[in-house]
């Protein structure tokens, strides 16, 4: 018994070292300067420069028009990343709210129409996106960056399968009250998702930050960059140079990941909750 | 649907209008646009478009670069589906197993998730640099002189590994999540009947968790063929020509690239039955989920 349960250990720390080592090593050699990684490789020992290598990363103005900076991605990726999760919850609910709560007669076929959106992922409709967004006029703006993603089915089923679970007898009582739909809603219905909506709100977060595809299509002006899409620009200007700036690419790697992670982290509950949930 | 349910004949339109009209213009008209200019082929210099039938996909399918690209899909696909899949099982059932720490190791395992492709494949072209890569020295011990970016294979794997690395927390915590939904008094039935705990994991464990693993399957391909974009354009920065490809970049190097509306545009459709019907399965499954609950 003693022996399995050593192997099982042995096989989950050398799955813990695998997935963790990366990061470790990315970080750590972040922190060494360029010419010293060109030499001596990838480092597991803090490099002592930290501050600085992060301090140029976040304020020195790059790219080709010279106007970006990494604050100012980290800033686009969170106005993309929390937009998205917002308004995702707010349509996503009210047309859940719609679907379960209401009979009127287009209620099948609007579920349908929804539905169908879960069979086509942005990536095999990018080029008509595209169009259509030049048509409109949305390209390197906040709004096309957003507003597109948020043509999908997901949370609205979340909350649909939550709402479905919700107890006839609250409607029953609430209507007894003489409470309306608007009442309804406010006072019983969101009250109660709370722990849905953080759950959503995570996993949200964390697929809006982490676009690529998208906002690589959507921003080619530099102040409309998120850090995930930069980081490819970054890197081709890099590539070229004698000695190219690795320390610099993994610092950006590491901001890139940093906010994600730490919400997947300290919100861990709610994130599996989210994650295994919504993607029934 | 509710028992009780409010009437009113214009609210439920009000709740729904904004999602409908994302929906519509977002989804619906570039849907539409896409299978529509697949029937065309578009003047480079933008002077109209001519109705070419079917030929924009005769001439996708019939292309060896196209048979090759798709050839090269399916292997990727495949392998990082069953790679990811397998090691996220194999951790879930060991951290399932384990009765110290298995708190500690979920957390330790499942963060890897909320990394971006892209990102993930910038980390990858450091570990597999020509310079700098311990992975590519670790390669030469074997006499491997691995080339990630000139050499086709050596590309390929590394882009596997990336992918795999990227996909595994997301099998790890569906799989243990279904572990962890076993009853206990089924467990313990089990570990009466049976001493030996590999034929436990074959005939109680695995039956248990086949629906999770089947829909597993599915998002893992729409991964491989889909999310992994982030990590192959990191990883052949720019230079596709001799370097592997999904159908996916395909269809975006053509239609960006190559302004080849027509060409991009019947690709795109190809993939949308692609996709289709991998969700038609996905949903057959996950109703036999829901019956086996």
């Amino acid at each position: 018994m003693n022996r399995i349960r050593l192997l099982d250990h042995l096989v989950l720390m050398l799955g813990v070292f695998v997935m963790v080592a990366p990061v470790v090593v990315a970080f750590m050699t972040s922190t060494h300067e360029a010419a010293d990684i060109h030499r001596n490789g990838l480092s597991l020992a803090w490099g002592g420069h930290f501050t600085e290598t992060y301090n140029t990363v976040l304020t020195r103005e790059g790219g080709f028009t010279g106007k970006i900076t990494g604050a100012r991605m980290i800033w686009n990726s969170l106005i993309l990343g929390i937009g998205f999760a917002a308004g995702k919850i707010v349509l996503s609910m009210l047309a859940a709210y719609a679907i379960v709560y209401f009979r009127f007669r287009l209620g099948t076929l609007f579920f349908w129409m929804i539905f169908t959106t879960l069979l086509l992922p942005l990536e095999v409709r990018i080029l008509p996106s595209y169009e259509v967004m030049n048509r409109l006029s949305l390209t390197n703006t906040y709004t096309g960056l957003i507003v597109p993603l948020l043509a999908s089915a997901t949370g609205t089923f979340f909350f649909r399968q939550f709402f479905k679970s919700v107890p006839e007898e609250l409607l029953e009582a609430a209507r007894i009250d003489g409470a309306g739909p608007f009442k309804f809603f406010i006072d019983v219905l969101v009250p109660l998702s709370r722990t849905m909506i953080a759950a959503i709100f995570i996993i949200m977060f964390v697929y809006g930050w982490n676009q690529y595809l998208w906002p690589t299509l959507m921003t080619t002006d530099e102040r409309f960059f998120t850090l995930v899409r930069g980081i490819k620009q970054i890197l081709l200007v890099w590539v070229g140079s004698n000695i190219p700036d690795y320390n610099e690419a993994f610092a950006l790697a590491i901001l890139a990941m940093l906010p994600p992670v730490m919400i997947v982290l300290i919100f861990q509950r709610w994130f599996i909750k989210g994650l295994t949930e919504s993607d029934k | 649907m509710k028992r009780v349910q409010f009437s009113s004949p214009y609210l439920p339109y009000l709740f729904l209008a904004p999602q409908m009209a994302i929906i519509f213009v977002f989804f619906y008209w570039p849907s539409v646009q896409a299978i529509q200019s697949s029937f065309y082929l578009e003047d480079p210099f933008g002077f109209g478009s001519t109705f070419v039938g079917l030929s924009n996909y005769s001439d996708a399918l019939g292309s060896a670069q196209y048979q090759a690209i798709a050839r090269f899909t399916v292997v990727f696909t495949a392998l990082v589906t069953f790679l990811s899949l397998g090691i996220g099982m194999l951790l879930a059932v060991k951290a399932d197993a384990v009765l110290k720490g298995s708190a500690a190791y979920k957390t330790l395992l499942i963060w890897v998730y909320a990394i971006a492709p892209p990102v993930a494949g910038l980390m990858g072209m450091m570990f597999f640099d020509q310079h700098i890569g311990p992975l590519v020295k670790f390669a030469a011990l074997f006499g491997w002189d691995m080339k990630v970016g000139l050499n086709y294979n050596d590309t390929a794997i590394a882009m596997i590994i990336v992918s795999v690395w990227k996909q595994i927390p997301y099998n790890f915590i569906f799989i243990l999540s279904g572990l962890q939904s076993i009853p206990a008094s089924v467990r313990e039935a089990a570990a009466i009947d049976c001493r030996s705990g590999t034929r436990r994991f074959w005939t109680m464990t695995l039956p248990l968790l086949a629906p999770t693993a089947f829909f597993l399957l599915v998002i893992n391909m729409t991964y491989a063929l889909f999310d992994t974009f982030g990590v192959i354009d990191v990883m052949v920065k720019d230079k596709a020509a001799n370097n592997p490809i999904t159908l996916v970049y395909k269809v975006y190097m053509d239609g960006f690239r190559g302004n080849d509306l027509g060409g991009s545009s019947a690709q795109s459709v190809i993939l949308m039955i692609v996709v289709f019907v991998l969700t038609i399965f996905q949903f057959r499954f996950i109703e036999r989920r829901v019956h086996y609950n």
